[in-house]
C-alpha cells in the first residue's frame, strides 16, 4: 500500500509493512481516492468520508477504512463487522490523537480486524502503538527489518492497563507476592 | 521513601538502552534533529541558547542521600560543578554533552532516578507538598497519590503525543504549598465525611501567556477512583485539545472554552466508560506503595528543647535563621529545616556540587536520610531533631547554605532568563540579584516579612510571575528589556492572579520600584502581622502602583 499521508517527513523514507509480532504484513491492501471506482475484486481502503456517505453501496474483496487524526471514531462503530482494516494516520509524528482512536476501537467497540498505522510512524513510536492496539504499522525507517521488529518489544514491563494484554503493574506485583507466599 | 522493585528497575533500565539507540541513530545522522526532538525531550534532553540541557525529574521533589550525592557527581563529572533546582522540584544540568547523557542517564539509574517525562507533550514529572508527612495537619500524604501517579503515566502509551505538556500536582494538606490550582491538574486532599481521603480536582489552571485559576471539576473524587477520572480527563484532552496553535493547546484554553461545566459533561460521558475498570487501584496496591512512606522512627523527645533555646539565646544568627527557616513538626522535639539556595547575589536555585554533598551528608546524620526539593527552589530537611539544630546550621552555615531568607522578599523564584533560556526576552536572574541586593540588611528583610517575589524572563511563566505577591515579567520592547509588574498574586489555596500595573519600566529602575511599594506598604500596614499579601488583599492595588510609579 502506497503511504497517504500528506507530510513526508525529509529524507524520504522507505516503508515498512510490519505486524505486531515483527512479521511482514498483510501488503496487498491498495489505497482507493474518493473520485476513483472501488475495485469489487481486491483489498480496497477507502476514506472515512466517502466510507460513511457511500458505505452500504461500497463492495471489494475486502474493505478498509482510512480515519485521520479529527474524525470520530464513533461513527464507525455500526459498521465495524464490514471493515476488515482500519488504517489509523498519523499525519505528524507529534500527533497522538490515533492512539485514542485504537484504543476506542479495541476497548469500547471490541474491533477485532487489523488496526494500522501510517503516515508519521517510526521505530520509537512501536512499543507504545501496539499497547494501543495496533496490530500493523506502515514504518518509516531505513533500518533493517530486525532493528524496527526489535522496537516493538522494547519494554519487558509496563505499568498501565491499555488495549493490550500486559497486565497493570499491581497484578504482577500481586502474583510475585503469590509466588513468595507459596 | 519509595523504593524501585524489579518491575520500576527494569522500566528504566530499558528505557535507557532506548534512548543510547536513539542517540547513537542521531550522532550517526540517521535521525535528522527534528525527528530526534521529540524522542529527547521524552528524556529531558533540550537545546538551549548555548548547549544541551538535561533535566533530571525528582518526582515529587523527594530525594534520598545517595541520590543527591549522585547529582552532585554528575554536576563534578558530566557539567561544570552545579545543578539548577527547578521551580517542578526538577534538577537540570545546563552543560552535558550529547555523547554523554547515555552514561548520564546510567548514572542515574543506578540510583533508581531518570529524566522520563521531564519535557514533551506529555504527562511531566508530578509535583507534590514539600513538607508532606511532616506538618501537623495533613489529611493524607502526598507522595503515596504522587508515587500511584508517576507509575501509571510513566510511558502512558495514550497520552505520550499530547496536545501540549501536563503537569498535575498534588497538596495533602489545608494550606496548599503545591500551588496546585495553577497546574493542568490539581489535587488538593481533603477529608471525606466518612473520613477516608477525598480529592478535590481543579482542571484548566496554569500560567504561561493565558493565565487561569483552575476550576473544581470534582469535589469529592474517592481515592479509589483516581487514575479512571484522571484518564478520562486526559482522554478528553487528548482528543479535542487544540493542536493548530501551540499557544492555545494547553488543556486550561479547552476548559476555558468549552466552560467547565461542558467540560466536566465530556469528562464523566468519557469516565463513565471506565470507572470500576482495570484502572481501579486495589487497596493492596496502595497499601504497598504507604507502606515505603511509613514514618521514620521518630525518638519520643519532649516538645520544647532545652539546648535550642539555649543555642539561640546565645547566638544571634543562628536565632535569625531558625524564625525564617526552620517550620514546626508533627513530632515532638522536631523541626523542619528549609535550606535556602537564594543566597544574597547568586542566580536562585543553583546548588553547587559541594553544596549537594553537604545537604546530603546532613540529611543522612540529621533527617533519616531524605531530602526534598521545593517548588520555591530551595531544599528541605524534613525531619531534624531540634536538639541538632544548631549543629545542622553551623554545617550549613559553612556550606553557604543558611542565607535566613525563607519566605522572605530576597527568597525569589526566577526562571533561568535570557542567560540561559532561548525563549527569554530578558533576563531573570541579574533582576532577582539586584532586588536582592537592595534588601540585603536582613532585619529589614525580616521587618518586611513574608513577601514572594516571582521573576519570568518572558510570557511563559516559568518564573510564576503571574501568582507573586510581587510578580515580574520581562518583555522586549525594541530590543530594550522592560519589566511589567503584577501584583497581588498568590499560588496558596486562595489562588489568584496578580493585577497588571501600568508600563514597564527598565531593569535598572526595578529595584528601586519595589522598594517604593515596599515603603508604601510598611507605612499601611494594620501591624506587622499583616502580611503584604493580606494588606494587598484589604487595600487594593492603588496605593502600591500610585507608589510603584511616585518618582518616574
Amino acid at each position: 500500500m502506497r503511504p497517504s499521508s500528506p507530510v513526508a517527513p525529509a529524507p524520504a523514507l522507505p516503508v515498512l509493512l510490519l505486524r505486531a509480532d515483527g512479521a511482514p504484513a498483510d501488503a496487498a491492501w491498495i489505497d482507493v481516492a474518493d473520485d476513483a471506482p472501488v475495485p469489487e475484486d481486491q483489498a480496497a481502503v477507502v476514506s472515512y468520508a466517502r466510507f460513511l456517505a457511500e458505505g452500504a453501496t461500497l463492495r471489494a474483496a475486502r474493505l478498509g477504512v482510512r480515519i485521520a487524526p479529527a474524525d470520530k471514531v464513533e461513527a464507525l462503530a455500526p459498521h465495524l463487522a464490514r471493515l476488515a482494516l482500519i488504517v489509523v494516520t498519523f499525519p505528524k509524528f507529534r500527533d497522538g490523537r490515533g492512539y485514542t482512536t485504537a484504543r476506542l476501537l479495541r476497548e469500547r467497540f471490541g474491533y477485532q480486524g487489523d488496526v494500522r498505522a501510517e503516515g508519521d510512524v517510526l521505530r520509537d513510536q512501536l512499543a507504545f502503538m501496539i499497547r494501543c492496539g495496533f496490530s500493523s504499522f506502515a514504518v518509516k525507517d531505513r533500518a533493517p527489518q530486525e532493528a524496527v521488529a526489535a522496537a516493538l518489544r522494547r519494554f519487558s514491563v509496563v505499568y498501565q492497563p491499555a488495549a493490550d494484554a500486559a497486565p497493570p503493574i499491581w497484578r504482577r506485583r500481586a502474583s510475585v507476592v503469590r509466588a513468595a507466599a507459596e | 521513601m519509595y523504593r524501585y522493585d524489579e518491575f520500576d528497575a527494569a522500566i528504566v533500565r530499558e528505557r535507557v538502552a532506548e534512548f543510547r539507540d536513539q542517540v547513537e541513530r542521531r550522532l550517526r545522522g540517521e535521525l535528522t534533529e527534528d525527528q530526534f526532538k521529540p524522542l529527547r525531550l521524552m528524556n529531558g534532553l533540550y537545546l538551549q541558547l548555548h548547549a544541551y540541557m538535561l533535566r533530571v525529574a525528582i518526582p515529587y521533589g523527594v530525594l534520598s542521600s545517595r541520590q543527591l550525592e549522585r547529582l552532585a557527581r554528575i554536576a563534578r563529572v558530566y557539567d561544570r560543578g552545579y545543578g539548577h533546582f527547578t521551580t517542578r522540584q526538577n534538577i537540570q544540568f545546563n552543560w552535558p554533552k550529547l555523547g554523554d547523557v547515555p552514561r548520564i542517564l546510567e548514572e542515574l539509574a543506578e540510583v533508581e532516578m531518570h529524566a522520563i517525562q521531564t519535557s514533551g507533550n506529555c504527562i511531566r514529572n508530578v509535583t507534590a507538598d514539600h513538607f508532606a508527612a511532616a506538618v501537623a495537619d495533613e489529611v493524607d500524604d502526598p507522595r503515596v497519590w504522587s508515587e500511584i501517579i508517576r507509575q501509571w503515566s510513566t510511558f502512558h502509551p495514550e497520552f505520550s503525543f499530547l496536545p501540549r505538556k501536563f503537569k498535575i500536582a498534588v497538596a495533602g494538606a489545608p494550606e496548599d504549598r503545591a500551588a496546585v490550582q495553577v497546574h493542568d491538574v490539581g489535587l488538593h486532599i481533603r477529608r471525606g465525611a466518612d473520613g477516608s481521603a477525598r480529592f478535590v480536582v481543579y482542571v484548566g489552571g496554569g500560567q504561561g501567556r493565558t493565565p487561569f485559576v483552575a476550576p473544581a471539576i470534582h469535589d469529592d473524587l474517592p481515592a479509589e477512583h483516581l487514575l479512571s477520572y484522571l484518564e478520562a480527563i486526559l482522554r478528553v484532552y487528548n482528543r479535542y485539545g487544540r493542536r493548530d496553535n501551540m499557544y492555545k493547546a494547553r488543556i486550561k484554553i479547552l476548559v476555558s472554552a468549552l466552560g467547565i461545566a461542558q467540560f466536566r459533561k465530556e469528562v464523566d460521558e468519557e469516565w463513565a466508560h471506565l470507572k470500576d475498570g482495570a484502572l481501579t487501584v486495589p487497596a493492596e496496591e496502595v497499601a504497598r506503595i504507604r507502606a515505603y512512606f511509613a514514618p521514620p522512627p521518630f525518638k519520643t523527645l519532649p516538645a520544647r528543647s532545652a539546648a535550642f533555646e539555649q543555642a539561640k539565646a546565645d547566638h544571634k544568627r543562628f536565632a535569625r535563621w531558625t524564625r525564617t527557616n526552620v517550620h514546626p513538626h508533627k513530632a515532638p522535639g522536631y523541626a523542619i529545616v528549609t535550606v535556602s539556595l537564594k543566597p544574597i547575589g547568586q542566580p536562585p536555585g543553583d546548588a553547587t556540587a559541594d553544596q549537594m554533598d553537604a545537604a546530603a551528608a546532613l540529611a543522612r546524620a540529621y533527617s533519616f536520610d531524605e531530602i526534598r526539593v521545593t517548588h520555591e527552589q530551595n531544599l528541605v530537611l524534613p525531619h531534624v531533631e531540634q536538639d541538632q539544630l544548631f549543629e545542622v546550621w553551623k554545617a550549613l552555615d559553612a556550606a553557604g547554605l543558611a542565607t535566613p531568607n525563607v519566605g522572605l522578599i530576597s527568597d525569589i523564584i526566577a526562571c533561568p532568563g535570557l542567560d540561559y533560556c532561548d525563549l527569554a526576552n530578558a533576563r531573570s536572574i541579574s533582576v532577582a540579584q539586584a532586588i536582592a541586593e537592595t534588601f540585603a540588611d536582613l532585619d529589614a528583610q525580616e521587618k518586611i516579612g513574608e513577601l514572594k517575589i516571582k521573576i519570568s524572563g518572558c510570557i511563559n511563566a516559568c518564573g510564576h510571575h503571574h501568582v507573586g505577591h510581587i510578580g515580574i515579567l520581562g518583555v522586549d520592547k525594541k530590543g530594550e528589556e522592560f519589566y511589567q509588574i503584577l501584583l497581588g498574586g498568590r499560588a496558596d489555596e486562595r489562588a489568584r492572579l496578580g493585577e497588571i500595573t501600568g508600563r514597564g519600566l527598565p531593569g535598572e529602575a526595578i529595584p528601586d520600584a519595589i522598594a517604593r511599594v515596599v515603603e508604601r506598604y510598611l507605612s499601611l500596614r494594620l501591624d506587622e502581622r499583616e502580611r503584604f499579601i493580606d494588606a494587598f488583599e484589604r487595600v487594593g492595588a492603588q496605593p502600591f502602583e500610585e507608589a510603584l510609579y511616585a518618582s518616574v
